[in-house]
């Protein structure tokens, strides 16, 4: 903590996080009022009699209406939350396994190719949706949930692989080398001793790939085309985008529905999740 | 209860770093062994060698009659202590206790009797349901023990388990863990880097240092006649006092000089140190063999210094002082009253010198 006065405190200390705090929650605060906001109030240019863009006396739903009646919102969400788990759960399950391997297991090469699978991680997306695209034409699997369940992986797996290695790297030696002399086999020693220590580790690792799919928008808007197959952030910026027309209500809208569910796993995950990234196991 | 043999083992990490230089030990059925010596002198290495943890790049291990070279760790019925303990963190100390003996396919009842036993040794009954990050160090030390015992295993590997400690609770474990090793009889190897530890732990002792064994002895022997001025000077505390001298002889006796210094160097050493007049060696004292000059005490036993930092510890006096070019420590009677540049009269106890070859640094 900040010692002094107390003018002190205010300067270095709750002035920045009030700024800071501001700065980060104004767009959503936007978002929410944007969301209930009438059409009518809306459009109002700032120099009317009755201008208030911070507030709103007439709260209205219409816009929420509108997207679950006149688009295919819910089936966006569905399809989504679809993805995302499944390419999660895929890229979780490679991403513990080579993680636990390249950290605990002393083959040739080890360094190295926890290295290589970090540099592919960082080979931006907008160069590799076009090979992508060509294998997903070659499989025909163009157009369903498959083209994102397969591809979302290939940035995933790396990104998981490498936080479960540093996780692993962080839990003593020592647990796996005593259950060894116990009696368990290496096998047995990581299911249980190690998977369920690491336990913050892959939550971390699982809600971050989570959020990257949920959030993912190239491939998506690449890959899929019809509107019933598209996800949230594809379908409501391209279908609620029309020429250059914004409908701002349910775009809106549409980003404050899609940001809940993320929400609620961040903040169902938030202490495992913290743990997970800042601290490692103590005796 | 086993024996463990450990015959010309050699480790070499990485084709280049030789760790473990062609070391042959036995470690007698029932007996305590520690291994002492500064980091880095092998001994870690040579006991994860005997639990199977670490590959042995030539010779052999044995537990019994068993060449144990090849077997995986859980296949060689030891049990090894931690330094960090290494409890479970997501299990109750019943559990971490018990994990052993699961692996191991043991029935519930005796599980549950097991570890209730080892429990009951340790004064851990109460904490079973515990996990480990709600018990203290001391705790954490006995649930690491109970984890090893439960096991009845042929041999028990300690790896510097007590450093954790704080220095009291350290006293504490110590003796606990030579009134368990005392109770269970199993034959035991305790490595640890404190000298303290070792003398007071061990029936035997083998001090390391860079990768080779320099004595292996019962705790009196390596400090009474120590093997090398290595030995002499990592075992006792404080350490013994080296000199580097010059042998003569004249008068029919061999002397030690140096500035500031003659002593004459008793009969039996003195033969022993025959032909190596106007040699270069290293004169041992150990502090508590000198004391200050009385009329009994001969002149060619007593040297004359300057005393320069005086530590008063309530039992004794351990004195700094100079003599020409060497610090000797000395520790003397608490009820003596002197002053820092005071300068005294010292005589060392003929029966406790010890002479070292200059090269080799062997005892002469």
């Amino acid at each position: 903590m900040i010692e002094g006065a107390a003018w002190r405190k205010w300067v270095f200390y709750n002035i920045p996080l009030i700024l800071f705090v501001f700065v980060l929650l104004f767009p959503f605060y936007w978002m929410i009022i944007t969301t209930f906001r009438p059409d009518g109030e809306l459009y109002r240019p700032w120099n009317a009699a009755n201008y208030q863009p911070f507030w709103t006396n007439n709260p209205t739903l219409d816009h929420i209406l509108y997207l679950f009646e006149e688009t295919s919102f819910g089936r966006w969400m569905l399809n989504t939350m679809f993805i995302a788990a499944v390419s999660t759960v895929i890229s979780l399950f490679c991403g513990v396994l080579a993680g636990y391997a390249l950290a605990r297991l002393n083959f040739p090469f080890a360094g190295g190719l926890g290295t290589v699978i970090f540099v592919t991680y960082l080979v931006p997306q907008t160069l590799l949706f076009i090979p992508l695209a060509e294998i997903i034409r070659n499989f025909q699997l163009g157009d369903t949930p498959w083209s994102l369940i397969l591809t979302y992986p290939t940035f995933l797996i790396p990104f998981c692989t490498w936080l479960m290695m540093g996780y692993f790297k962080a839990i003593p030696k020592e647990l796996e080398e005593c259950a060894r002399i116990d009696g368990a086999s290496r096998w047995k020693a990581m299911v249980y001793i190690i998977l369920p220590v690491a336990v913050p580790g892959i939550l971390s690792a699982g809600i971050f790939a989570f959020t990257l799919s949920w959030n993912e928008f190239i491939y998506a808007l690449v890959f899929l085309s019809s509107p019933d197959q598209k996800t949230v952030p594809v379908g409501v910026t391209s279908e609620l985008i029309r020429g250059d027309v914004f409908f701002w209500g349910p775009l809106m809208a549409g980003a404050l529905l899609g940001s809940i569910p993320v929400a609620i796993v961040y903040s169902f995950f938030v202490e495992h999740y913290v743990s997970g990234l800042t601290g490692s196991v103590k005796g | 209860m086993a024996l463990v043999s450990i015959r010309s083992v050699n480790k070499v990490y990485d084709g280049n770093v030789h760790a473990v230089k062609d070391v042959s030990l036995e470690v007698r059925d029932k007996e305590f062994m520690v291994f002492v010596g500064p980091s880095g002198c092998g001994k870690t290495t040579t006991l994860r060698m005997v639990a199977g943890l670490e590959s042995i790049t030539s010779g052999d291990i044995l537990i019994g009659d068993t060449v144990v070279n090849n077997l995986p760790p859980m296949d060689r019925d030891i049990a090894m202590v931690f330094q960090n303990y290494a409890l479970y963190p997501h299990m109750s100390v019943f559990h971490n206790m018990a994990f052993g003996l699961k692996m191991r396919k043991f029935e519930k009842p005796e599980i549950d009797k097991r570890v209730r036993d080892a429990a009951a040794i340790l004064g851990i009954e109460t904490l079973l349901d515990r996990k480990p990050r709600q018990l203290s160090g001391g705790q954490r030390q006995r649930v690491a023990l109970g984890r090893a015992i439960v096991r009845h295993p042929q041999v028990f590997l300690f790896d510097e388990p007590l450093s954790n400690l704080d220095a009291k609770l350290r006293v504490q474990m110590r003796v606990e863990l030579k009134k368990l090793h005392e109770r269970l009889g199993t034959t035991a190897i305790y490595v640890t880097h404190d000298q303290v530890e070792a003398m007071t732990l061990g029936d035997r002792v083998v001090v390391m240092k860079d990768g080779i064994v320099q004595q292996v002895g019962e705790p009196l022997e390596l400090y009474n006649s120590p093997a090398n001025k290595f030995v002499a000077g990592f075992i006792g505390s404080p350490a013994m006092n080296f000199a580097d001298v010059t042998l003569a002889e004249s008068d029919g006796k061999l002397w030690a000089e140096a500035q500031g210094l003659r002593i004459s160097i008793p009969g039996e050493m003195a033969r022993r140190a025959n032909g190596r007049n106007g040699a270069h060696a290293t004169l041992g004292i150990r502090p508590e063999d000198i004391h200050l000059a009385g009329p009994a005490d001969p002149a060619d036993l007593c040297f004359d210094a300057e005393v320069e930092v005086i530590e008063q510890l309530g039992s004794e006096i351990v004195l700094d002082t100079r003599v020409g070019k060497s610090a000797f420590v000395a520790s003397v009677d608490p009820n003596l009253r002197m002053k820092v540049h005071d300068r005294l009269k010292l005589a060392m106890n003929p029966a406790r010198l010890h002479l070292f070859d200059a090269g080799s640094e062997a005892a002469i």
